[in-house]
């Protein structure tokens, strides 16, 4: 009995002292193991009488017990300190910097394209595209604008030296409005007569103008409504509605001034109030209200009759309304810039800090801005 | 057209302020430019009397003046005019107060040590004359202390902006009449100084041109003494920004000015034979007004007499026989010309002036004799003389515009309900004729009414623009249906597609130097130049995205950028079908200088390489829709690249859907950038657009069995394209073989010369069944049979 004691205390003693799994696992062996000293014992009971099993066995039993146990205990402490160790090799310095994904963005122009889209698809306009190297007599004629008219040379028009085969000159648009005449015609291709137009147009135009406020490209978006009873009050509506969803305040406050647009009878100036609060434009309010003042925006009118005529519509039975609006003003205006020609350079540091997170897509339901 | 208020009130009897009219002015559609008020510009300045006047002790020049500004509290000011003296009332600028000629503000100061608590001005130094050699002298009744500004008369100037449709209202008359019909008061009748005329005009005048010159009348007005104009009529020309010449000059602009009716004065000593209206002949020249010479063609009009030509007709006077101090005899013209002539001779001579504006856009036809009368009849009254009778050749245009209206048309377009008896208040107040039945006769000075449209811009602009109420536009019925086109979804997409991928969107100018166009021209397809461009720089339309890329990626790396990831949606432009443009939908990227900096964990900084480009055009393409995995790499990119390090990616072997790679040295060399840089471009036209009509997807279950992988390595010819050994691979065996992947490429030792090995991975997807060893034994030889048939060898 001293003897299995003794044993059972040694092999305790070499479990405890063992200092890796491997010195463990040979202990394992030497005691629980096919040919262990524990597991032959065992074995010694089977060889036994009765009476002589009832003596020896129990002192087995616990010692193979205990034996297992403090394997056990061992194995589970040596892991633990192997996977202590294990971690503390692993530890990295997490101040250091990791690798960044480019960020990448969207130009303003196109963003505020994306929200002009967003708002008149709500009122069911479409979009509708046309050449931006142009014809006079889409650009200019169409419009009510002939040969002899002086507002052409107001338009400070680039030309090509080229011809059409119909000896019309060949421009660059200076304005999206021949998208209106190609729209016209088009639809008056499929109803003759005419039928009911709701579109916008944006895209670049050109003026052969360049200083602080002027880039020889700019972009513009035109809007176009003809139906059999559309009239000027539809036209502020529109525009009201529009620019109140654009720049998401209801106190836009908008005024009508007659103006002068060959394309457009009756033609009708508009200009948004607005506040300078730290230097800026910030758009909303009467412009008559102290502090405020107004600010002419965009160009409107109900379209002429004749350039209804041009376009294949009958101007007895169907008349609208058209505007032309500058998308880059309508951008700076927003978001806040105010150096067009940065607009074109391609700066990343510029296109960085005012360009659009991808997943700034303007919908109605999230809100066609992107906010700071 | 500038003005001041006083000159409007000659013709408006009004009570309005300047606001008032200024706001009448905005709502009627002419646009307030400016204000300029005098008052403003005097602010500071009082009526000062001299008490004493004392040699300064220091200059000999100086006088020290105490004056008496009304506070009787008098102030000591250093004055430097020889006319200060005691007694004298002047106007004094107080410390703070701004002069107006030079912008000095005025301080307390030492003038060579002695105090000065302000300046005695000369008119010169207020902006009210060129007279400085001495300091103003007011009459001995000017009230000491009152504001100079209020004492002198506070004139402000008006600055309108008259669109090119309203000729009528280049004149003050024309701007009172449209006030008085806005309700700011009356329209007074023009005033008519009388003058008897005596005896025929002894000038024969003439039109030899009846279309560019249908009216041409005259009237010589002999022994006139032409000297300085009076105030008054000085006053009113210098609020309309013109320069006082002499006095005859003077009243032709006022004239033009107060009644928009240009008219001409000539030397009739300088003038030899008939005066007549006629084409110019080729190449004849004339030294107009401005000191220029023009050469002139037979589309133009001249005015001339036996020895030559005198005046640009209807645009610019001559030199030779214009008015001068010692005139005494004159010949006055007033002629009517054909708007579009005039208009053409200024821009082919690209001379402007005041009369061709007027004469451009339509003077009143109706206004040549009372027009000339009203010039003789002033130059009668200031400057003597005895005037003939007019002599008239031709006539002008008399048959006025009829235009049947609805009066619910103002309602029906302008949006506005207007009283039937208002509107006919309206249209006559504007000089329209309104019969019972509607016809509404235009005076002939309205030459833009074209139609009933324009009687309701007539009827609202004057009712009031504010007074149209907002209407809702009817919603669309039925369903909203997408209202952008499938090119333009395909824009959108592809544009947030890239920026999440890393780029930064540009927008660069559709045009480019001409020979950067002519670089990325292909040879066959000249680009688009334009005649008139504002710069070399912005002449050519670009036929490709990359070089106004490639320049801002050069501005970028000019300015110490490390790196541009740029992109841009936008046209390139060719020549299409019948002389018309071909504008192609494209997608430019330029990847320049470092595509990560040198770093902890990587070393050294890396470069862009041809699969970054790669890599993103399939990115894209995919994002776009494009059957990415039916793509073949093919070469043929273009010049602009880098020849062993460029493809095309392409739909069947013609429809090229983007060309990618590195861009050619050359290329960087000719745009003075350092590369290596990357680009792409995607021809978003040339994308397939989606078919699919139904929004339900065709059914698809993960498969059950698990697809498994076996590794092939080959020893291929070193020529053979990769990706063609794949292909032949993948189509070794449709039913099973789902994926082919190299995943190592080698050359070196135990590789024969000439030959690579290539290696790849199939994946093999099990159908019903899982695969038994003779299924991937069968597979197996089949791949191999597939490599082998482009020299490919098991290794």
């Amino acid at each position: 009995m001293t003897d299995i004691t003794s044993q059972t205390e040694a092999a305790l003693a070499a479990i405890a002292a063992a200092a890796s799994l491997d010195a463990l696992e040979a202990e394992r062996l030497e005691t629980l193991g096919k040919k262990g000293w524990v597991s032959l014992a065992l074995k010694t009971l089977g060889g036994m009488s009765p009476e002589e099993r009832t003596a020896a066995a129990p002192a087995i039993q616990s010692t193979r017990a205990a034996i297992a146990e403090a394997l056990d205990a061992k194995k589970a402490a040596l892991e633990a300190a192997a996977l202590e160790e294990q971690l503390a090799r692993e530890t990295v310095d997490l101040t250091l910097p990791a690798q960044a994904a480019p960020k990448g963005s969207v130009h303003p122009v196109s963003q505020v394209m994306d929200e002009l889209a967003e708002i008149f698809a709500d009122l069911g306009f479409a979009v509708a595209t046309g050449p931006e190297i142009e014809d006079d007599w889409h650009n200019f004629t169409a419009l009510n604008m002939d040969e002899t008219h002086p507002a052409r040379a107001m338009h400070d028009t680039f030309y090509f030296p080229d011809r059409t085969p119909e000896e019309r000159e060949v421009l660059l648009r200076t304005h999206t409005s021949p998208v209106q005449v190609r729209t016209m015609i088009a639809a008056a291709k499929s109803s003759p007569g005419g039928a009911p137009v709701r579109i916008i147009a944006p895209g670049r135009v050109y003026r052969s103008d360049s200083d602080a406020t002027h880039t020889p490209m700019f972009h513009q978006i035109e809007g176009l409504v003809i139906d059999r009873d559309i009239h000027l009050g539809h036209l502020k509506w529109t525009l009201e509605t529009f620019l109140k969803a654009f720049f998401e305040r209801d106190d836009i406050v908008l005024r009508l001034r007659p103006s002068y647009f060959p394309f457009t009878e009756p033609s009708v100036e508009v200009d948004v109030g607005y506040a300078n609060e730290n230097g800026r434009r910030v758009v909303g309010g009467s412009g008559d209200a102290p502090g405020h003042a107004w600010m002419e925006l965009l160009g409107s009118g109900m379209v002429n009759a004749r350039v209804l005529e041009m376009g294949g519509f009958d101007p007895a039975e169907w008349q609208g309304f058209a505007f032309g609006v500058g998308v880059d003003r309508l951008a700076m205006l927003k978001y806040g810039m105010n150096d067009l020609r940065a607009f074109f350079d391609g700066d990343p540091r510029w296109l960085a800090h005012y360009g659009f997170s991808p997943f700034d897509q303007p919908t109605l339901s999230a809100g066609v801005g992107a906010r700071t | 057209m500038k003005f001041s208020l006083t000159w409007l009130k000659d013709y408006l009897d009004t009570t309005a302020s300047v606001a008032e009219i200024c706001d009448a002015l905005n709502a009627i559609g002419l646009e307030v430019e400016g204000v300029e008020d005098p008052a403003e510009k005097l602010a500071g300045f009082r009526i000062a009397h001299v008490l004493t006047a004392a040699r300064h002790p220091d200059a000999d020049k100086l006088q020290v003046l105490t004056v008496d500004t009304g506070d009787g509290q008098p102030l000591q000011v250093v004055c430097g005019a020889p006319n200060a003296r005691a007694g004298m009332k002047g106007v004094l600028g107080l410390p703070g107060a701004t002069v107006p000629a030079n912008g000095m503000v005025l301080k307390k100061s030492a003038i060579r040590g002695v105090e000065s608590n302000g300046m005695m001005c000369s008119t010169r130094e207020l902006e009210l004359g060129d007279d400085h050699d001495g300091i103003i002298e007011l009459p001995d009744d000017a009230p000491v202390g009152t504001a100079f500004a209020d004492y002198n008369g506070s004139d402000p100037v008006i600055e309108v902006a008259v669109t090119p449709n309203r000729p009528d209202c280049m004149g003050v008359y024309g701007i009172a009449r449209d006030l008085a019909a806005k309700g700011l008061g009356a329209l007074k009748p023009i005033s008519m100084p009388a003058f008897t005329s005596e005896g025929a005009c002894p000038v024969e005048i003439r039109t030899d041109d009846v279309e560019g010159c249908p009216a041409f009348y005259g009237r010589v007005v002999k022994a006139v003494t032409n000297g300085t104009s009076p105030d008054w009529l000085q006053a009113r020309l210098k609020s309309a920004g013109q320069r006082p010449i002499s006095l005859i000059v003077d009243l032709t602009n006022y004239l033009m000015l107060g009644f928009g009716r240009p008219a001409h004065a000539y030397d009739l000593a300088k003038l030899s034979g008939a005066v007549v209206a006629r084409r110019a002949n080729d190449g004849e020249q004339v030294l107009a007004l401005n000191e220029k010479t023009y050469t002139l063609d037979a589309e133009m009009m001249v005015i001339a007499d036996d020895h030559g030509v005198h005046d640009i007709a209807g645009i610019m006077g001559g030199e030779h026989s214009g008015v001068s101090e010692t005139t005494t005899d004159v010949l006055l013209e007033i002629a009517y010309f054909d708007p579009a002539r005039i208009g053409a001779t200024g821009r082919k001579l690209g001379l402007s002036s005041d009369a061709r504006t007027r004469f451009e856009r339509g003077v009143d036809p109706e206004f040549l004799d009372q027009g000339l009368d009203l010039l003789t009849g002033l130059i009668v009254e200031l400057a003597g003389g005895t005037p003939s009778e007019i002599v008239r050749a031709g006539s002008p245009p008399s048959a006025a515009k009829v235009v049947t209206f609805d009066p619910d048309l103002t309602t029906r377009l302008g949006g506005v309900d207007v009283a039937e008896a208002e509107q006919k208040r309206i249209l006559e107040s504007l000089g329209f004729t309104v019969s019972a039945d509607w016809q509404v006769t235009c005076p002939l000075r309205r030459n833009d009414i074209e139609g009933p449209a324009d009687l309701v811009e007539e009827v609202v602009r004057i009712h009031g623009l504010d007074k149209v109420a907002s209407l809702a536009l009817p919603r669309v019925e039925g369903v909203a249906r997408p209202t952008a086109t499938p090119q333009q979804k395909l824009e959108r997409g592809l544009r947030r597609a890239a920026a999440a991928s890393g780029l930064n969107e540009a927008v660069t100018w559709s045009f480019l130097p001409e020979w950067a166009a002519n670089h990325f021209s292909d040879g066959n397809d000249t680009p688009w130049v334009l005649a008139n461009p504002i710069s070399e720089d912005m002449k050519a339309m670009r036929p490709a995205l990359l070089p106004g890329l490639l320049m801002a990626a050069k501005r970028n790396a000019d300015r110490g950028a490390a790196s541009s990831r740029l992109f841009e949606i936008g046209r390139r432009y060719f020549r299409g079908a019948g002389g018309l443009s071909d504008e192609k939908p494209t997608l430019g990227i330029v990847l320049a200088g470092e595509k990560s900096p040198r770093g902890w964990q990587g070393g050294k900084a890396k470069l862009f390489d041809a699969f970054d480009a790669k890599a993103l055009a399939l990115s894209l393409l995919e994002a776009a829709g494009a059957p990415v995995a039916n793509l073949m790499v093919m070469g043929e990119a273009s010049a602009q690249f880098h020849p062993g390090q460029s493809a095309t990616l392409r739909l069947g072997p013609k429809v090229v859907l983007a060309r990618f790679g590195m861009v050619h040295p050359a290329t960087l060399k000719a745009f003075d950038v350092d590369g290596p840089i990357a680009a792409v471009e995607l021809f978003l036209d040339a994308i397939p657009a989606k078919k699919g009509a139904a929004f339900a997807r065709p059914g698809f279950t993960p498969p059950a069995l698990q697809a498994v992988t076996r590794d092939f390595a080959f020893l291929v010819p070193a020529t053979l394209a990769a990706g063609d050994l794949v292909r032949s691979v993948q189509g070794a065996d449709k039913a099973f073989i789902t994926g082919v992947r190299v995943f190592d490429v080698f050359q070196g030792q135990g590789v024969p010369e000439g030959h690579k090995s290539v290696a790849v991975e199939v994946t093999l997807q099990p159908g019903e069944a899982s695969f038994k060893d003779a299924d991937l034994k069968a597979i197996a030889e089949k791949v191999v049979a597939a490599a082998a048939k482009l020299g490919g060898e098991l290794r």
